[in-house]
């Protein structure tokens, strides 16, 4: 699944040494807790972002429940660590495989769907997983769970997961099956008549992007002590939403700077609490109206020819089939 | 047997306010195939552009009907005014893009206006004026409670139903939105203004959102900014149950779901309240994805 080529190995090289300045950086002092408060944050939503435009970009499923995902994840690494004493990394790996597992349970009920359909049948299940850990009273009801030991840090763990997801998800959206799921979202008939299993496809890009959604979950969970059910709402998976449309559906270096640009906007605009979120709505709909494709359109993440348009550009198809 | 009435009754109530925003939500997909999540914050506006006329004109010194009556126009026109307006400056100029981007337009206009409502008017609850003094009737030998808002409820939506219905089958305006959302191509070679068409169609859908919001804010007496969010949602659910593009769906969709809600809670599982719902959405999407009065579109290669 994994390709190593020399784009792949430039890619990590370049993160390593953006991870070594940064550490630099942070024991010196130079970047204070609030940085890498921030910092944090940012790699929560890199991977949220990353994971979801595999499903709704790359597969063209279009899911908007992924808040609920990190639930499951947030809760499961939660409990683990809380009453199990289970160590940090190992909770969050079963909490992104129990996530991965509700993927497939959602993935194959909903793959009858399509279009705004899927839409509405994924942000039910994300509310329906809300509203049941509501009501569960092991997980503590809608006041939630607190304690939780507040282990994540943004040197290696933070850094370490980040990079496994957008490697991972990067490559295979490479790989044979990348391009089987890229198929599937410019034309499912004829990805089918061409001998693709759909449903494999979609159940794969469904739990793929989960686990990672999960993963993410467990780290923002670890990160501020405290989860409820309110705070995955289905308002936290249109922000997500929000920052893969906003980097270029379709592309997960787009993905990534959408979530850069969305969390500082977001940091940034703390200061002002009362017009923080009517300026970001009306970010949100200019930058719609004037650039509707995203900040870098659909360009794919490689890093020996940057910039390069990697497909056609998937709107051309679509807006020929549709008429 | 009366307990299960009562409950119908509450149910139907509850369901008209449904069945009303959810007509908005059905003419607009109908229309453009635009999931408007901007549309609960329209309902949140009606209702408290319907206090505070209703506010006014009771300072006044009017008759209780006369003020009830006036600020349902009031605040209904506004909102129509606000769906054009909304229409016009966010999403005609992505007539031509993908509808993921509209989309993302229509959250940021639905963000928009829940927290311009909440800079402007604060993010606590207003008590709604109580219009028309609440009265009683009882049914079966005193078994089953009607009160007066109950059937005042049921009125509004039964004449409105009544009115949206007279325009889109018997009027040109009606005729046009009818073409346009059956093929807005075709309808544009026979000479349908389709930009109208679709500004009209927000301007209704918007009127009859306002409309369900004094009357929401009649029923619990107390409206803030956020109230759009969940009301929104669960009118979605009632237009996806009843067909999505079908406005006998809506009203059908929203009273069941109504329904349904309140014998759950009436059950005591009212926080369940809301999982219900959603579960009742994704059973119909599985076994029945195009709603019970959705025509069976098949996919053509």
């Amino acid at each position: 699944m994994i390709k190593f080529n020399k784009s792949f190995w430039f890619g990590i090289v370049f993160s390593l040494i953006l991870y070594g300045i940064i550490r630099i950086l942070l024991t010196t002092g130079v970047l204070d807790d609030v940085a890498e408060s921030t910092l944090i944050l940012v790699c929560i939503n890199v991977m949220l972002a990353v994971s979801l435009n595999l499903i709704n970009g790359i597969t063209g499923q279009f899911s908007i429940g992924h808040a609920g995902f990190m639930s499951i994840g947030a809760y499961v690494s939660a409990i683990l660590t809380l009453n199990f004493d289970v160590p940090l990394v190992f909770a969050l790996l079963i909490a992104g495989f129990v996530a991965a597992l509700f993927g497939v349970l959602i993935g194959i009920p909903t793959l009858r769907l399509n279009g705004d359909y899927l839409a509405i049948a994924t942000l039910g299940f994300g509310e329906i997983i809300r509203i049941v850990l509501l009501n569960t009273e092991y997980v503590g009801g809608a006041s939630g769970l607190s304690g939780i030991p507040a282990e994540t840090t943004w040197t290696t763990i933070m850094f370490f997961f980040t990079l496994l997801t957008i490697v991972v998800i990067n490559n295979f959206i490479r790989s044979s099956h990348g391009r089987a799921c890229i198929a599937i979202r410019e034309n499912e008939i004829a990805a089918e008549a061409m001998g693709i299993n759909t449903t494999l496809y979609k159940v794969i890009a469904f739990s793929l992007g989960a686990l990672f959604a999960g993963i993410a979950g467990g780290l923002s969970a670890h990160k501020f002590y405290v989860i409820n059910p309110g705070s995955f709402n289905f308002l936290k998976s249109f922000e997500i939403l929000v920052m893969v449309v906003l980097g270029g559906l379709g592309s997960t270096a787009g993905s990534i700077l959408g979530a850069i640009v969305l969390t500082l906007l977001f940091t940034a605009l703390q200061n002002t609490p009362e017009l923080r979120m009517i300026i970001y709505s009306v970010i949100l709909i200019l930058m719609m109206i004037f650039r509707p494709k995203g900040l870098l359109g659909s360009t794919g993440l490689s890093f020996m020819k940057f910039g390069k348009k990697e497909a056609k550009p998937d709107d051309v198809i679509s807006e020929s089939s549709s008429s | 047997m009366e307990y299960f009435i009562q409950q119908l009754i509450n149910g139907i109530s509850v369901g008209s306010i449904y069945a009303l925003i959810a007509l908005g939500y059905t003419m607009v997909y109908g229309i453009i195939k635009l999931i408007n999540f901007a549309h609960g914050d329209v309902f949140m506006v009606g209702s408290f552009i319907g206090l505070f006329s209703a506010r006014y004109l009771a300072s006044v010194g009017l008759p209780p009907v006369i003020v009830l009556i006036i600020s349902l126009i009031i605040s209904m026109t506004v909102s129509a005014l606000l769906g054009i307006s909304i229409e016009r400056l966010a999403y005609k100029p992505l007539r031509k893009a993908s509808r993921i981007a509209v989309l993302i337009t229509a959250i940021g206009v639905s963000f928009f206006l829940e927290y311009s409502g909440v800079f402007v008017l604060g993010p606590q609850a207003k008590g709604f004026p109580e219009i028309l003094n609440k009265k009683q009737y009882q049914l079966f030998g005193s078994s089953v409670q009607v009160d007066s808002n109950q059937i005042m409820i049921l009125a509004t939506t039964v004449i409105l139903m009544i009115i949206l219905q007279y325009i889109v089958h018997r009027t040109k305006i009606g005729k046009a939105m009818r073409a346009v959302s059956y093929d807005m191509e075709a309808a544009r070679l026979m000479g349908i203004n389709v930009d109208r068409t679709i500004s009209a169609t927000f301007a209704i859908g918007s009127a009859l959102a306002a409309a369900a919001g004094v009357i929401f804010g009649m029923t619990y007496n107390s409206v803030d900014p956020m109230m759009g969010v969940l009301p929104g949602l669960k009118a979605f659910v009632a237009a996806v149950l009843g067909g999505i593009g079908s406005v006998p769906g809506a009203l059908v969709g929203g009273l069941l779901l109504g329904t349904v809600e309140t014998e759950i809670s009436s059950l005591g599982y009212s926080s369940w309240r809301d999982g219900v719902a959603f579960a009742v959405l994704i059973l119909i999407l599985i076994f029945k994805p195009s709603g019970l009065f959705g025509k069976n579109v098949r996919e053509k290669v």
